[in-house]
């Protein structure tokens, strides 16, 4: 069921544009926003409120890097994966992260506080190696800074 | 050494407010079109600039306005595309962060220049500081009757709108955006017809490089002539540079268009990190042929990069150097070209992840002398004729110059049956 609030919201979205479906994506990370990611059941709601089906509206979800539909942590970190960022130590910096997590790209630590994702290119080159922690961005990054950074995010 | 996008940028780099704006001229040239000039004036000022676009294709962004029926019923639609997601590039960046008004102006005028009714900007996601700046600057200009109904007076109305992406590199491509923005996968449309025709929702609409329409509230107030003049070569006005890799100031920096690469490196980069030796350079973007030491004083306009075989993209380089593996270093391009395929036609989904395994494999020491002709074979079958749209081709640029200029690294790979690149790590496999 989507909440009242999720309601006003993403009929907020729909009334600024022509087409309906126009508005799905937008939908879809309002969703997002209060529930971290977005369930088959979550997704089944946010179709039939948008008078799509749950298969078109997945079609869409799925395209999309940055729309969840597996769970993720309290706390998403996208590691800057490209070129810039490659070539100034992201594999030493990846490295020294999952062996302080304790996981993998792809993976949530075991208390659900963070998920480890790789990104591509975040547009800070010349802050490279750079990754980003929910809506915060950090460059420039070392191995030695990771357990300061990582400390804010509980 | 005029630099008039990014002359009135804070020390600090925040946002420019509307007031700050306008006590550097902001909204000037606004007034000044609103004040009697009409679309066409507009588009033949801009025209005679010669301006391009700076998102990397590099057409000429008067001729693209021309396409637009002047006389076609409401709505239309202007567009800037803030995507920002080539590898490599951040100088949209700085534009969008640091004088979100310069754009916001740039957008009104480029729309009064096609007649839309209503405008977009479209930044990626991961850009939280300029969605903040632009949410604010977008409600300061409606506040300051810029934006809305009945512009200064001129009886021009235009809405404009933030929409945040949620991360997929084809989104940069204009009809793939306006898929994204139609609530869609982002997959490239068929051309014809063109977006000047039949865009968004089906109605005409113009998409515009964040740094293109940046240029556009200048070369209305001080005209074509001035705007040629700020370049060094045949190619108009300023361009936003930029440097990454094993360099001693990475950074970005507006300068005369026609600087050379070595200027950048040397000069503005402070060279290379010590120890290091120059190799070779992508000239503005992941989607580039590298351009090597005997290309340093290539001119780094449309012109000058074309003739050294490349393109000049967004014009930011990245810098390869002499302890960083050529072979890891293509194969880091080829998985994010693989990854950020759309899946839509075949030669890109099927290709682009079997050169990655292939260079994966090189890279690994288990690389085979026919690996080098099936890479060969994959920069013909990928280029450009043979997929939908220009993401594959673009990921063949720097394959085949690659293959061209640090043949000598891959055939050591494949004859060692190793990465004689200690310095890097073993590539850790994604999970």
């Amino acid at each position: 069921m989507l909440t009242a609030d999720e309601i006003t919201e993403i009929d907020k979205a729909i009334s600024l544009v022509p087409v309906r479906k126009a508005a799905g994506i937008e939908a879809l990370k309002i969703v997002q926003q209060r529930r971290r990611w977005i369930s088959d059941e979550t997704l089944r709601d946010v179709a039939t409120h948008m008078h799509m089906s749950a298969e078109e509206l997945d079609s869409v979800a799925t395209f999309y890097n940055l729309l969840f539909r597996r769970p993720v942590g309290r706390h998403v970190i996208l590691v800057c994966d490209s070129i810039s960022c490659w070539v100034m130590g992201y594999e030493n910096l990846v490295k020294a992260l999952q062996q302080k997590l304790n996981i993998t790209f792809g993976e949530t630590t075991k208390d659900s506080r963070f998920t480890l994702l790789p990104n591509c290119c975040l547009g800070c080159c010349d802050g490279a190696p750079a990754l980003m922690i929910d809506n915060d961005l950090y460059k420039n990054v070392t191995a030695d800074q990771l357990g300061e950074i990582l400390g804010i995010y509980e | 050494m005029e630099k008039p996008l990014t002359e009135h940028i804070r020390p600090d780099g925040k946002p420019l407010s509307l007031k700050e704006y306008e006590a550097v001229g902001g909204y000037s040239a606004l007034r000044k079109v609103m004040g009697g000039m009409t679309p066409r004036e507009i588009q033949g000022v801009v025209k005679d600039s010669n301006l391009r676009g700076r998102g990397g294709a590099g057409f000429l962004t008067a001729l693209k306005w021309s396409f637009v029926p002047l006389d076609a019923p409401k709505p239309k639609y202007l567009i800037a595309n803030a995507d920002e997601m080539e590898p490599g590039t951040f100088k949209d960046r700085i534009l969008l962060e640091s004088t979100p008004h310069q754009l916001i102006e740039g957008m009104i005028l480029a729309a009064f220049a096609i007649q839309a009714s209503e405008s977009f900007v479209f930044l990626r996601w991961a850009y939280k500081v300029a969605a903040h700046a632009i949410e604010k600057a977008i409600h300061e200009a409606y506040d300051a009757g810029y934006l809305g109904s009945n512009i200064l007076k001129s009886g021009f109305d235009l809405d404009m709108h933030l929409h945040t992406g949620v991360g997929r590199y084809m989104c940069g491509e204009e009809t793939a955006l306006l898929n994204s923005l139609e609530g869609k996968r982002a997959t490239p449309r068929a051309k014809p017809p063109f977006p000047q025709i039949s865009g968004l929702f089906g109605r005409p609409t113009i998409v515009n490089n964040v740094e293109t329409l940046c240029n556009i509230p200048h070369i209305v107030n001080k005209g074509s002539d001035w705007f040629k003049r700020l370049s060094r070569t045949e190619d108009s006005g300023t361009k936003i540079y930029g440097v990454s890799g094993k360099v001693k100031r990475p950074g970005a920096w507006e300068l005369p268009m026609g600087v050379t690469m070595r200027e950048l490196i040397e000069e503005y980069a402070g060279g290379m990190q010590d120890g290091l030796r120059f190799r070779g350079a992508l000239p503005g973007g992941a989607s580039t042929d590298f351009l090597v030491e005997e290309h340093l004083d290539v001119r780094m306009d449309y012109a000058g990069v074309a003739a050294a075989g490349s393109r000049l993209g967004t014009g930011t380089l990245v810098v390869l150097d002499d302890h960083t593996c050529p072979v890891g270093f293509v194969k880091n391009l080829e998985h994010f070209f693989a990854q950020e395929s759309c899946g839509f036609c075949t030669p890109c989904r099927e290709g682009l992840p079997w050169i990655e395994k292939i260079l994966q494999g090189i890279e690994d020491g288990k690389g085979r002398e026919k690996d080098i002709d099936l890479l060969h074979m994959h920069t013909r079958y990928l280029g450009p004729g043979n997929t939908f749209c220009a993401l594959a081709p673009g990921a063949m640029e720097p394959l085949q110059s690659a293959l061209k200029y640090f043949k000598a690294d891959f055939d050591q790979h494949i004859h060692e049956h190793r990465c004689p690149y200690h310095a890097i790590p073993a590539t850790l496999e994604h999970a």
